[in-house]
């Protein structure tokens, strides 16, 4: 089968050390692996609606439902003002971008627990798995963006007061952002659930009250205008000017400002950097604690 | 080829015992404090084995403790030691899947580890994805396993099937794939664990030979742990004897390992064994000590074995014996107390149960016997197959009742049988 001279290829050289460099991220590896990156999200991809009727409709169902619950508790029954917008053009918006951030977030965060019988008996660059979380995601974003698409066509041609503006531009931008918030805070709590398992339990429904603190079900024109001394909290937490610029780019209304998207930045690749750290430290031994 | 393939230096691994999560935060802050003052980490100071049978003041436990060796390129090294004695712990460190807590190992070449069959299978997924995400996982390359493909799918013989999801497989068919992608990985080095327990007779033979093949044929390094002391036989020309977790014996002729490993353990030398029978939790009967008179007999004598235990609620379907092995770890018989004893079920108490092998039957050799205790139809309280409580003997002294051949002679039996003349 072999070539029997397998030792006449360059060999690679390699040593297993108690300690490691925090710094060493073996991107490289990543990137040998990367079949595998490929393959596990089709995996994700295929296995999600094997054996289904609905297949991968399944994927338009969830933001559509919730989408019409928002509409009519939040819009309708508690009357939030959603900037002009129409209702459901404007939940779903915040719907789509919000899921997500906070499928990666807790995708991610659960990556250890998740896949201990894997990680346990193979070595691959653990790195791949987060990464797999956040690629097979976008996949389902994807079809998300397309069912919003299709709603802004409706009411587009059934004359309804939006514009698109030319922040639109900046979507790829916008998607790389939540993609990495994500993986970076996902990362930094999986490190931490696989000794502590309070955290698990937090992630939970602290998905669910953050969605609250960002400018989802609102806009943030009228958070700050209803709790002015409260507001920072809203302003400050990074998914909001995500959130608002992508609404503003699709719809024309959001606060859109340079210095709050430079801030969602720098907070990311901060949490990104923390993350990958931890992430690769904890990678090591995880095995003996989880 | 005397290029060293693995060298290990100064490896130990220490785990942890008891609960985890439990007051750690204020332990992780302790360490984290001793280790920022330049100080010894206080958790890891006390050196001590890793016996399993004694308490110790210390929760922290040595799975392996200062492990040398070093390992020849195209060798086919065999790991062997009792359950715990660290064999696991070395092939995780080795495939990465956990780091040492101080000493390192460098080598050269591609490590493929194979430390369980399967991993990463999706069951909804077909025999074919799963090839790729397998040897993908394993860390193949796509092409790769393109091109290798016809070939796994042969040798696992599951053509037909490829397209099913493998949730649809039999387990043997599970199992074939998994190690046909496995087997064909192109790797300078392979670890295996025992994970030919699993699949029927012939497919071990297959699977040894493929390894064979590979250390054999293709001068790659193989790295094989096995209780199945054949199997490490057939296929490994070197060994290392672990014991709770130090190095205890090493050698390049495997027969040698063999040997020590199966003599010179000082608790299977013993004839009498004291078992700690709470471990097997269970409301009917607990076993306090297997043993035989002697550790080595003749051929002609009878090795007696009596067992000692407590029932604790008397039941009709108890069934107290044995299971015999031979050296290699082949199952020769199972006996039980109610093959003979008619009595319907013994009362609460202490009881002590004896038997003996008959003379003439086992041939010059090792065995050994493992305690095998159930409900009967219903449950093992002792898996005979799964438990350490076993105890040692030997046969020798040749083929005595035959004027014409009083060696050894071949085989495991050596049962006279009666010759008669009729023409």
């Amino acid at each position: 089968m072999d070539s029997p001279n397998i030792y006449g290829k360059e060999e690679q050289k390699w040593t297993i050390d108690a300690k490691s460099s925090l710094l060493n991220l073996k991107l490289n590896e990543v990137w040998a692996y990367r079949d595998l990156l490929v393959l596990l999200v089709r995996r994700d991809f295929v296995s999600f609606y094997k054996q289904t009727i609905l297949g991968p409709l399944w994927f338009f169902i969830q933001p559509l439902f919730t989408t019409i619950i928002f509409t009519f508790i939040f819009g309708n029954l508690a009357g939030i003002s959603t900037d002009g917008l129409p209702k459901p053009l404007f939940y779903m918006a915040g719907i789509t971008a919000w899921n997500y951030f906070a499928d990666c977030l807790t995708k991610t965060s659960s990556v250890f627990r998740d896949n201990a019988g894997i990680f346990g008996k193979v070595y691959f660059p653990r790195l791949i798995m987060p990464l797999s979380i956040v690629v097979s995601n976008l996949v389902r974003f994807g079809v998300q963006m397309l069912l919003f698409l299709i709603l802004m066509a409706y009411y587009y041609f059934t004359g309804a007061s939006f514009n698109i503006s030319w922040a639109i531009s900046l979507f790829p931008v916008i998607v790389l952002l939540m993609a990495l918030l994500g993986l970076g805070a996902g990362m930094i709590i999986s490190a931490m659930t696989t000794k502590y398992r309070d955290l698990a339990f937090l992630i939970g429904f602290g998905v669910q009250l953050l969605m609250y603190a960002t400018t989802v079900i609102y806009p943030l024109s009228e958070a700050i205008k209803k709790y002015p001394t409260y507001a920072w909290i809203i302003k400050y937490n990074p998914m909001t000017p995500i959130i608002e610029t992508f609404r503003y780019g699709f719809l024309g209304e959001g606060s859109f400002s340079w210095f709050s998207l430079a801030y969602a930045m720098i907070v990311t690749l901060i949490l990104l950097i923390v993350g990958t750290i931890i992430f690769n430290k904890v990678e090591r031994n995880f095995v003996d604690t989880v | 080829m005397s290029d060293i393939a693995i060298k290990v230096e100064n490896l130990s691994k220490a785990y942890q015992l008891g609960q985890i999560g439990t007051g750690t935060i204020s332990r992780d802050l302790e360490r984290w404090y001793a280790r920022i003052r330049g100080k010894e980490d206080p958790f890891l100071r006390i050196g001590e084995s890793n016996d399993q049978n004694t308490k110790s003041a210390s929760d922290i436990v040595w799975s392996l403790k200062d492990i040398n060796f070093e390992i020849e390129q195209g060798d086919a090294v065999g790991i062997i030691g009792r359950n715990g004695a660290g064999k696991s712990t070395l092939l995780k460190i080795l495939s990465k899947v956990t780091a040492p807590t101080t000493g390192k190992i460098s080598g050269k070449g591609r490590i493929a580890s194979l430390l369980e069959v399967g991993t990463g299978f999706h069951p909804e997924l077909s025999g074919r994805e799963n090839i790729f995400l397998n040897g993908a996982i394993l860390g193949m390359r796509k092409k790769e396993i393109q091109r290798k493909l016809d070939e796994i799918v042969d040798f696992a013989g599951i053509e037909r099937y490829l397209d099913t999801p493998v949730k649809r497989y039999s387990s043997g068919m599970y199992v074939r794939l998994a190690f046909a992608v496995a087997a064909h990985l192109e790797s300078e080095i392979l670890i295996v664990d025992e994970v030919l327990a699993v699949g029927d007779a012939e497919f071990q033979k297959k699977c040894l030979g493929k390894m064979g093949e590979v250390s054999k044929g293709q001068g790659r390094t193989v790295l094989f742990v096995s209780h199945n002391m054949g199997a490490v036989k057939q296929l490994c020309n070197s060994g290392i004897v672990l014991k709770n977790g130090l190095v205890s014996y090493k050698s390049d002729n495997i027969s040698e390992v063999i040997n020590k490993y199966l003599t010179t353990d000082d608790r299977e030398l013993s004839n009498s064994l004291n078992i700690d029978g709470k471990k097997y939790k269970n409301q009917y009967f607990i076993p306090l000590m297997i043993n035989t008179k002697k550790t080595s007999y003749s051929l002609k004598e009878e090795v007696e074995i009596s067992i000692l235990g407590e029932v604790l609620e008397p039941n009709s379907s108890l069934q107290i014996g044995f299971s015999l092995y031979d050296a290699d770890g082949n199952n020769l018989l199972w006996s039980f107390h109610t093959d003979t004893i008619t009595q319907n079920s013994f009362p609460k108490g202490k009881i002590k149960l004896t038997t003996s092998i008959t003379p003439y039957l086992l041939n010059e050799g090792k065995y050994y016997i493992s305690l095998g205790v159930a409900i009967f139809n219903q449950f093992w309280i002792i898996d005979p197959d799964n438990n350490n409580d076993r105890i040692y003997f030997e046969i020798n002294g040749g083929f005595d009742f035959s004027n014409f051949w009083t060696e050894k002679r071949p085989g495991i039996l050596a049962k006279k049988f009666n010759w008669k003349l009729e023409k």
